[in-house]
């Protein structure tokens, strides 16, 4: 078995990316050294071990390097192989993956959208988060997930990391942007996941608490709205990093979720 | 599933498309038949629309019923369906998280905000863009394949030896190279030797030949896409 010390992850604490993989680790009882990496003045430890993309989470398995946090899950599970995370059939494995993908790249952009834009820009991204809930609410209440407590079944499994960790954003980002995002009465299926998925022991291990998290935000927002930029890319360097990425350099995507890993 | 056996395979497809070219060397690549199935992309299918009711895009592979979307995860699939013959990722876990990597690299290129272009659109932007968008666009199209040429490096595939995930995912684009050669000022073999003789070797491959269509009638496609979008 791994010494603990074979396992180091470079992480930002509210980075929804870091949360997964840190969450996975727990689910498979693995110990490991935690190294909270500044987003804005880069270490050479993550230049060196993420060249291209040069962003948390970075794995780092007996000094080797995994990146980008959906390969650094699947790492994880066909390394360590108690207590699955995929399921074994390779229909279900592929409506995993497709859910997963789903939540990066449609999801979390929307509700991203919602962090940074307001007026009419601000209704449209809200509209676009509730298509893609409805989806999933579909899916849960009567497609593939239906009658299961978990994306993965009885147990946490991949889809429930990869969506869980950032879903704690829309109760965040209803708050700071005073949003009706996820409205128990519309999607209860969907609600009462995230419920139950919240109040799994590891999850409460893992999220940051959300006071810490509304504060993190409203922060993120002010400074947005300080800099009054129209466009996500005037945003300079200091606030895009401070909303700590893993994923594009858009500042409030980047705060829940990238549109990698 | 009985081995070999391929009845209620069916791929939704559209015959230019580099999604749709990866899922047809996969299946060739471990030998499965199937029922080639063209999509008309302006005029979709209700077997399409509901087996991939959330992007409603090609390909789909339905296997006895069953839909399989997204070209890398039908490719993924493909792997573990028929895990007896031509792997297409590597059995070591690390080696796997690489090639997962690459796969996903080619699959959203190198970020640039916003919004993030992926390869498809990356090269897309080739012949859509006139002047000094175009040369951009160039440039950044040029960085993304040296990336991808610095990691293949001296390798027969990215793979290594093995022809995988990451070839499959890019090889159908080199299709579409002459077509961004002829409408922007580049040349691929100049730029990325490697890589173009990469192209080479992953075309010797029957899999391969036999999926990818003949770049003068990608061109041809192009040049037809030009004349809708309007661009001379």
């Amino acid at each position: 078995m791994d010494q603990p010390s074979s396992l180091k992850l470079l992480g930002s604490w509210a980075d929804s990316h870091t949360h997964r993989v840190q969450l996975a680790l727990k689910l498979k009882s693995l110990e490991f050294d935690y190294q909270e990496e500044d987003v804005v003045n880069i270490s050479p430890a993550l230049l060196l071990h993420n060249p291209v993309y040069k962003k948390v989470p970075v794995l780092l398995h007996k000094g080797r390097p995994v990146v980008e946090s959906v390969v650094i899950l699947q790492y994880i599970d066909e390394t360590w192989t108690g207590n699955p995370l995929m399921p074994a059939d390779p229909f279900e494995r592929a409506v995993a993956r497709f859910w997963c993908h789903f939540a990066e790249d449609k999801l979390a952009p929307a509700v991203g959208a919602v962090f940074s834009s307001s007026g009419e820009g601000q209704k449209a991204a809200v509209d676009q988060v509730h298509q893609n809930l409805k989806l999933l609410e579909c899916e849960i209440r009567d497609g593939a997930f239906e009658g299961r407590r978990f994306f993965g079944g009885d147990k946490i499994g991949m889809l429930d990391i990869v969506l869980g960790c950032g879903s704690y954003w829309l109760s965040v980002f209803e708050e700071v942007m005073e949003v009706k995002l996820v409205d128990p009465e519309s999607f209860p299926a969907f609600h009462a996941w995230l419920r139950d998925f919240e109040e799994q022991n590891e999850v409460k291990e893992t999220i940051p608490a959300i006071d810490k998290l509304l504060e993190y935000a409203r922060g993120v927002r002010q400074m947005m709205l300080t800099l009054s930029s129209s466009t996500i890319t005037s945003v300079p360097a200091t606030a895009a990093a401070a909303a700590t990425t893993t994923g594009n350099d858009d500042v409030a995507v980047d705060a829940i979720d990238g549109s990698s890993g | 599933m009985a081995e070999g056996a391929s009845e209620g395979l069916v791929l939704l497809d559209f015959w230019v498309s580099p999604f749709g070219q990866r899922c047809r060397i996969a299946l060739a690549e471990k030998g499965v038949e199937y029922e080639y199935r063209e999509e008309n992309l302006r005029d979709k299918s209700p077997l399409l629309l509901k087996s991939n009711p959330v992007h409603k895009k090609i390909p789909v592979l339905i296997d006895h019923g069953k839909p399989v979307c997204e070209s890398l995860n039908i490719v993924q699939y493909i792997d573990e369906k028929w895990p007896d013959r031509a792997p297409l990722l590597p059995a070591d876990p690390y080696a796997r998280a690489e090639a997962r990597f690459w796969a996903d690299l080619v699959e959203k290129k190198v970020c640039i905000p916003p919004p993030p272009p992926r390869m498809y659109e990356s090269g897309t932007k080739l012949w859509k863009l006139k002047g000094e968008a175009q040369e951009e666009a160039t440039k950044e199209f040029i960085e993304m394949l040296k990336l991808l040429e610095g990691e293949l490096g001296d390798k027969k595939y990215f793979g290594g030896e093995m022809f995988g995930l990451v070839d499959i995912a890019l090889i159908p684009f080199t299709a579409w190279f002459y077509s961004y050669e002829a409408c922007a000022k580049l040349s691929t073999e100049k730029e990325v030797p490697k890589l173009v003789a990469w192209g080479k070797r992953c075309r010797e491959r029957e899999s391969v030949s036999k999926s990818l269509p003949d770049p003068l009638k990608v061109y041809e496609f192009v040049c037809f896409l030009k004349k809708v979008y309007g661009i001379e």
